[in-house]
C-alpha cells in the first residue's frame, strides 16, 4: 500500500519537494508549462516594448543600446525557452499515453533534461541584472558577437549551450520512448499523428542540436578563451557561424512547428468527428518536411554571397518544402469537410490556423527566391514572415493544445466563453500586427532598426501593429484569467471530457493515475479509443493480466547536476576579467558539484520499486484514484 | 519473426536452426574478414606504389568505406533483424554530417 499511498496529500513544501525531485513525465510537462509560460510572459513582454518603442516615429521609449537587448532576448526567449518548452509539455503530457506507455524510456534523464533547460533559461535571463542582455540578434553573427562588450553575449552563449543540453536529451528520450514503448499492437502505422510529429521532431532535435553547440563553443572560445575561429584577422572566417547557427537554426523551426502541426492533427478530427483524412500522407510529408528541413539552411544566407550555383540549389530545395506542407494543409481541409464539426476553443484555434499559416508559407516561398529574396532581406516582410509561421503556425498550436490538453494535464475544463474572448483578441491582434508589416518592409523599412524618421510613409502601419500587439497582450492576460478562475474553481471533469476522444490518452481516468496505465492496452488500429467506443465499450481491451508494476524513484539528483552547471557558468565568464580572481573557482566547484552528483548517480544504486498486484487490485473501482 | 535470430533466446529457435545459422555466420565472418585485411594490403599497396595522388585518395577512401560497412553489418550484426531503427538513424546522421562537410568544402570562402 505504501507505493500508493506515496502519492496522498501533503502540504506545499512537500509539493515543491515532490516536483523538484519528480521523474513522472505528467509532472515533468507541468514544469515545461510553468517554465515555458513564465518565459512567455517575459518574451511578450519585451515584444510589447518593442511596439512601444516604433508605435511613433522618432520615440525615445528605450534608448537604442536597450532595443538591441530587448530584440535579441525577445526572439531567444520565444524561440528557445518558451515555444521549445512548452512543446516539450505537450509532448511529456501526452506522448507517452498515446502510445500507451507508463512513462518515458528514461525517466531520470528527462528531469535532468527540463532542469537543465531551466536554469540556462535562468541564466540566459539573469543578464538582465548583471550587466546587460545579449545584443547581437537571436542570430547572434559571429562578427558582430565577438564585437558587442560587456559580458550580453557570454549569457548568450552559455546559457543556450546548457539549455541546448536539456533539449537535446528530451528529444532522444522521446526517440528511445517511441521506437522501444509502444503498447502491443501500437505499429508505427497506427501511431497518432502527434507522436509521429514528437518523433520526428526529435530526430531533428537529436541532428540538429550538435551544430549549435559546436557552434556555441567555438564562440564561447572565441569570446572567453582568447582563440580565432571566428575572428578573420587571425585567419578564421565568420561566415563559420553563420552556417553552423543556420544548419542548426532551420530544422529548428520544423522542430517547433511539427509538434504544432500534430497538435492541429488530433483537434482537427476530435471535433469534425472523422478519422483524419490521408493519415499515411500525413506521416510521409512529416517525415518528408524532416529530411527536407535539413537542405535548406543557406536560403538564410543568400545574399551572405554563397555564388549563384548554391543560391539555385538552396533555393529549389526550400520551394520544394511547400510540397509536403500543402499535403497536410489539404488533409487537414478534407478531414473537416462533411465532418459533424464542433467548434470549440481548439477546433477555433485550429481552423483559424490554415489560413494563417499558409499566408506564411507564402510569404516563404516568395523569399525561396533568391532574387527576390535579395529585395527582402533583412527587411519587415521578413518579420511578417516568420511571425505569421511562428505565431500563426506554432503559437495557435500551442494555445489551441493548450485548452485541447488541460483536461488531461489538469482534470479540469477551460472555460470556454472566456477561450473565445481569447481567441478572438489574440487572433485580430496577431494579424493586426503583422499584416501590415509585410507592406512596412516592402515600403523599405529595415528589420531591427531603433526608431524611424516621420514623413516616410511609415507611421500609419507601425501604429496599427503596435495596437495589435496590445490586442494579443489582452488576449493572454484574459487567458491567464480564464487559467487562475478554472484551477480555483477546480471542477474535475473525468474521463473523455471532449466526448470524442480518439486515442489513447483519452481512455485513462482522470486525473490519470500515476502508472498511466494499469493493464497495458492491446491497440487495435488506428484511433484505438474510437474503435472501442464504437464497439459499445467504455475502456480498452487490456493486452495483458494486472501485474506488479515497475517504477523510478524520485531523484534530486538532475536539479543538482544541472545547479553544477549553471554555477560554473559564472566561473567560465567571468574568469578572463580583471581582478576576479574567484571566477576560477567558481569554475572549478560548479563543475566538482555536477561531475560529483554525476558519481553519485553513478555509484548508488537505484532499482526503482514495484506497485503490487493487490494495491492495484484494490486501486479499481476507485478509478485509478490518487 | 523479429526476434529469431540466433542470439534471441527464444526455445523456438531450434538447435538445429541455430548451428547452422552459427555456422553460417561464421563463414561470412572469415570472409570478410579476410578481405578486410586484403583491402588493407591493397590500400598500402597503392601508395607504395606512387599512383597519382588524385587515384590514390579517393581509392583509400573507397576501400576504407567498405571495411566500415563490413564491420557493420558481418561484425556488429547490423545485417540481423530489428536494426531498422538504428540505421535509419545513422544513415541521416551520415547525410547531415556529409552536407555540412560538402558545405564547408564548397561555399565557405577563405
Amino acid at each position: 500500500m505504501s507505493s500508493i499511498a506515496h502519492t496522498q496529500k501533503r502540504g506545499f513544501a512537500g509539493t515543491v519537494w515532490d516536483y523538484l525531485t519528480t521523474v513522472d513525465h505528467k509532472k515533468i510537462a507541468i514544469l515545461y508549462l510553468l517554465a515555458g509560460g513564465f518565459f512567455f510572459i517575459v518574451g511578450g513582454i519585451e515584444a510589447m516594448m518593442i511596439r512601444i518603442q516604433l508605435a511613433v516615429p522618432n520615440n525615445d521609449f528605450v534608448s537604442a543600446g536597450l532595443f538591441n537587448e530587448i530584440i535579441t532576448m525577445h526572439g531567444t526567449t520565444m524561440i528557445f525557452l518558451a515555444a521549445m518548452p512548452l512543446l516539450f509539455a505537450f509532448m511529456n503530457a501526452v506522448m507517452p499515453l498515446q502510445i500507451g506507455a507508463r512513462d518515458v524510456a528514461f525517466p531520470f534523464i528527462n528531469a535532468l533534461g527540463f532542469w537543465l533547460f531551466f536554469f540556462g533559461g535562468l541564466f540566459l535571463n539573469l543578464s538582465w541584472f548583471l550587466g546587460g542582455a545579449p545584443d547581437a540578434g537571436w542570430t547572434s553573427y559571429a562578427s558582430l558577437s565577438l564585437a558587442s562588450e560587456g559580458h550580453g553575449i557570454d549569457f548568450y552563449a552559455l546559457g543556450l549551450q546548457i539549455s541546448g543540453f536539456g533539449t537535446l536529451m528530451g528529444g532522444i528520450n522521446f526517440l528511445v520512448t517511441i521506437i522501444n514503448m509502444r503498447a502491443p499492437g501500437m505499429t508505427y502505422m497506427r501511431m497518432p499523428l502527434f507522436t509521429w510529429t514528437t518523433f520526428v521532431a526529435s530526430a531533428l532535435i537529436l541532428f540538429a542540436f550538435p551544430p549549435l553547440t559546436v557552434g556555441l563553443f567555438m564562440l564561447i572560445f572565441d569570446r572567453m578563451f582568447g582563440s580565432g575561429f571566428f575572428d578573420v584577422a587571425m585567419g578564421g572566417n565568420t561566415i563559420i557561424w553563420e552556417h553552423f547557427f543556420w544548419i542548426f537554426g532551420h530544422p529548428e523551426v520544423y522542430i517547433l512547428v511539427l509538434p504544432a502541426f500534430g497538435i492541429f492533427s488530433e483537434i482537427f478530427p476530435t471535433f469534425a468527428r472523422k478519422r483524419l483524412f490521408g493519415y499515411s500522407s500525413m506521416v510521409f510529408a512529416t517525415v518528408l518536411i524532416g529530411f527536407l528541413g535539413f537542405m535548406v539552411w543557406a536560403h538564410h544566407m543568400f545574399t551572405t554571397g554563397l555564388g549563384p550555383i548554391a543560391n539555385a540549389i538552396f533555393a529549389v530545395a526550400t520551394m520544394a518544402i511547400a510540397v509536403p506542407t500543402g499535403i497536410k494543409i489539404f488533409n487537414w481541409i478534407m478531414t473537416i469537410w462533411g465532418g459533424s464539426i464542433q467548434f470549440t476553443v481548439p477546433m477555433l484555434y485550429a481552423v483559424a490556423f490554415i489560413p494563417s499559416f499558409v499566408m506564411g508559407g507564402v510569404t516563404g516561398v516568395m523569399q525561396a527566391a533568391a532574387p527576390a529574396d535579395y529585395q527582402f532581406h533583412d527587411t519587415y516582410f521578413i518579420v511578417a514572415h516568420f511571425h505569421y509561421v511562428i505565431v500563426g503556425g506554432i503559437v495557435l498550436g500551442l494555445l489551441g493544445g493548450a485548452h485541447f490538453y488541460w483536461p488531461l494535464m489538469f482534470g479540469t475544463m477551460l472555460s470556454e466563453k472566456l477561450g473565445k474572448i481569447t481567441f478572438v483578441l489574440f487572433l485580430t491582434g496577431f494579424h493586426l500586427t503583422f499584416f501590415i508589416q509585410h507592406f512596412l518592409g516592402l515600403m523599405g523599412m529595415p528589420r531591427r532598426v531603433w526608431t524611424f524618421l516621420p514623413g516616410q510613409g511609415l507611421e500609419a502601419g507601425n501604429l496599427i501593429s503596435s495596437i495589435g500587439a496590445a490586442f494579443m497582450a489582452v488576449g493572454i492576460i484574459i487567458m491567464l484569467v480564464n487559467v487562475v478562475i478554472t484551477q480555483k474553481k477546480n471542477i474535475q471533469v473525468g474521463r473523455d471530457p471532449w466526448k470524442d476522444g480518439r486515442t489513447l490518452e483519452w481512455s485513462l481516468p482522470s486525473p490519470t493515475p500515476f502508472y498511466n496505465f494499469k493493464q497495458l492496452p492491446l491497440v487495435r488500429g488506428l484511433d484505438p479509443f474510437w474503435i472501442e467506443k464504437m464497439e459499445g465499450k467504455t475502456e480498452m481491451t487490456p493486452a495483458e493480466p494486472i501485474g506488479d508494476i515497475h517504477m523510478p524513484n524520485n531523484s534530486f539528483v538532475p536539479f543538482v547536476i544541472s545547479l553544477g552547471l549553471f554555477i560554473a557558468a559564472f566561473g567560465a565568464m567571468y574568469h578572463a576579467d580583471e581582478g576576479k580572481g574567484w571566477a576560477i573557482p567558481v569554475l572549478i566547484i560548479g563543475m566538482l558539484v555536477t561531475f560529483g552528483a554525476m558519481l553519485y548517480r553513478s555509484i548508488k544504486d537505484d532499482h526503482g520499486y514495484h506497485i503490487h498486484k493487490e494495491d492495484l487490485l484494490d486501486d479499481a473501482g476507485k478509478g485509478g484514484t490518487h | 519473426m523479429a526476434n529469431l535470430h540466433p542470439n534471441s533466446g527464444d526455445p523456438k529457435v531450434t538447435y538445429e536452426y541455430r548451428r547452422k545459422k552459427h555456422a553460417e555466420e561464421m563463414r561470412m565472418q572469415v570472409v570478410t574478414f579476410t578481405m578486410m585485411i586484403f583491402f588493407t594490403v591493397i590500400a598500402f599497396a597503392a601508395v607504395g606504389a606512387g599512383f597519382s595522388k588524385w587515384f590514390i585518395v579517393p581509392f583509400v577512401l573507397l576501400l576504407a568505406v567498405v571495411q566500415v560497412i563490413f564491420q557493420l553489418y558481418y561484425f556488429m550484426h547490423m545485417s540481423h533483424k530489428g536494426h531498422e531503427a538504428p540505421q535509419l538513424f545513422m544513415y541521416s546522421g551520415m547525410l547531415v554530417a556529409f552536407l555540412t562537410i560538402l558545405t564547408f568544402v564548397t561555399i565557405i570562402w577563405w
